[in-house]
């Protein structure tokens, strides 16, 4: 079967967020800002006021940091475009959801169903993942312009929130709905009736490590 | 009198390279994917290799970088044992240093590396230890190899100290637990060339692994039969899994699986696992004294002289075999 292909704005209505089904291909139009760790930490825990207009401009956040660079006249090139390991920025994430009224959040490998339904589904939002995770280069085609780079400065090229204007920017898969369901978590949930067939004939390693055992009063022999 | 390779063509090539990396994905790593891509039934999987296919067609039509984790740039360097380079061996380092820094900005690549502790960047790549050069020499030839790599990805890498005891059941669990580990959402940018590295130090074993990811291509083999016949056997594991790109259900996860090894201590037998991401990024070019370059995907690192495992070596008693 193949997967649903959907047009989404950046600055989404509830009902359009509510129309998205798990694994459904989604292209973004509009204003969409990277913000990872760098942005997390400045806007969160030094109180930097935060250079756009949240969530009127945009409501999407990107987990990304583009191939890009500041040309001598103050001018943009960005070349590919890719997003980061999300679940590292868990320990943001509420709170910037509740400061800015994001509603998409992109970037890779999604979050945990516990995530989803702690502080994505009372927000009314959802996460898009990119996809494989290297399309950068069809990701970079579906930037119109870039609109500014803020904090560079403070924070280097890799951390500065950039805000990117997009259109039809994709594809990107819906990997959490309002109900708080993880397209992940499903699939590991297939993969997981074979795995015990796959190890069958292995063993454990002879010498352990921690974390193979809670214990921290064993040995690892 | 020695010829000297230029040292202005080392760093014009060099630039070249961190630019052919970032953009055109390796003929042989296309044609895996490609054949990975026929076989996949699995919806969302079969979407993402189709996705990937496009996007090398889109990276190069472009000619912008393949991924905007442009990874982190770094060297391999091989030389013919009568190879001199213009200005000596600081000289080649510096141009690299300067090639990585200039292609930075001209792709433009992602400037990924940072310090560790302080976050510092300089927006070009370079930095302590950065980009990381290493060398390896071929007793016969006046030329150079300069193989760039540009690895992405935090994850899909792992090492453990095995034992003897483990035996090849040990091996194949902990090449399981890596594939399982990193495979999951996807997070080892799968279907990938797998590399393992077994025996050695701890650090050359980690050396060895992600060699045998970079530096070997799809559909090559050890030289040694029997690790040949390893190689085959742990692609078809690695792919009866049932997971597929992006941690979702499919059946390919590895579109070849390589191993080198090295003479390790008696008593262990260290492991390490590493997955060359869906941007396979490796470039190489071949440099002569004479001005003449030519460039291929194939690093051809692993040659008999790497492997050898004698006192000397006696490459008119090789030939005669």
């Amino acid at each position: 079967m193949k997967p649903r292909e959907i047009r989404l704005s950046t600055t989404p209505t509830p009902e359009a967020i509510a129309e998205l089904r798990l694994g459904d291909i989604v292209y973004l139009d509009g204003l969409m800002y990277t913000a990872r760790e760098g942005v997390y930490m400045r806007a969160l825990e030094e109180k930097a006021n935060i250079p756009m207009e949240l969530p009127s401009q945009s409501a999407a956040n990107f987990h990304c940091s583009p191939a890009a660079r500041i040309n001598a006249d103050g001018s943009f090139d960005m070349g590919a475009v890719t997003a980061t390991a999300s679940f590292r920025f868990a320990k943001w994430l509420p709170e910037w959801m509740a400061k800015t009224g994001a509603k998409l959040i992109i970037g890779k490998g999604g979050m945990t169903s516990r995530d989803y339904k702690e502080y994505f589904v009372p927000n009314g939002a959802v996460y898009l993942s990119t996809v494989g995770y290297g399309t950068g280069a069809l990701l970079g085609r579906g930037v119109e312009n870039v609109e500014a780079v803020h904090w560079n400065e403070e924070l280097g090229l890799a951390q500065a929130m950039w805000v990117i204007r997009c259109n039809k920017m994709g594809p990107f898969i819906v990997a959490s709905d309002l109900k708080g369901d993880c397209l992940f978590e499903r699939e590991n949930a297939k993969i997981a009736e074979n795995i015990a067939r796959v190890y069958e004939g292995t063993k454990p390693a002879v010498l352990k490590r921690y974390g193979e055992t809670d214990d921290r009063s064993d040995e690892v022999i | 009198m020695t010829q000297h390779i230029p040292l202005s063509l080392i760093q014009s090539t060099a630039q070249t390279l961190m630019e052919k990396a970032a953009i055109e994905i390796p003929q042989d790593y296309l044609d895996g994917l490609k054949r990975a891509a026929e076989t996949e039934d699995g919806d969302l999987s079969s979407f993402v290799l189709r996705a990937m296919l496009d996007n090398y067609e889109a990276a190069k039509e472009d000619r912008r970088a393949m991924c905007g984790d442009t990874g982190v740039p770094r060297w391999f360097v091989k030389l013919g044992n009568d190879a001199r380079i213009e200005g000596g061996m600081v000289a080649l380092e510096g141009a690299l240093r300067r090639a990585t820094a200039h292609a930075t900005h001209s792709v433009p690549l992602r400037p990924n590396r940072v310090h560790p502790l302080w976050r510092t960047d300089h927006d070009n790549n370079v930095g302590i230890g950065a980009p990381e050069i290493e060398y390896g020499f071929e007793p016969e030839g006046d030329w150079i190899d300069l193989i760039t790599v540009h690895k992405g990805g935090l994850f899909g890498t792992d090492y453990r100290m095995l034992f003897p005891s483990d035996g090849i059941q040990g091996i194949k669990r902990f090449y399981l637990d890596s594939l399982m580990a990193f495979g999951k959402r996807g997070l080892a940018c799968q279907p990938a060339i797998i590399g393992i590295g077994l025996g050695g130090s701890k650090d050359i074993c980690m050396t060895l692994g992600k060699r045998a990811s970079v530096l070997r291509t799809v559909g090559s083999r050890n030289s040694d039969p029997r690790i040949a016949a390893m190689e085959d056997e742990f692609k078809e594991l690695g792919n009866s899994i049932g997971m597929g790109a992006m941690g979702f259900v499919g059946k390919n996860m590895v579109i070849d699986c390589n191993i080198e090894v090295g003479y390790c201590h008696t008593g262990g037998m260290p492991m390490s696992v590493h997955a060359f991401c869906l941007s396979s990024r490796r470039s190489v070019a071949r440099l002569w004294p004479d001005g003449q370059v030519e460039y291929r995907t194939d690093p051809d690192w692993f040659t008999p002289y790497q492997r050898r495992e004698t006192v000397d070596w006696e490459p008119v008693q090789e030939a005669a075999e």
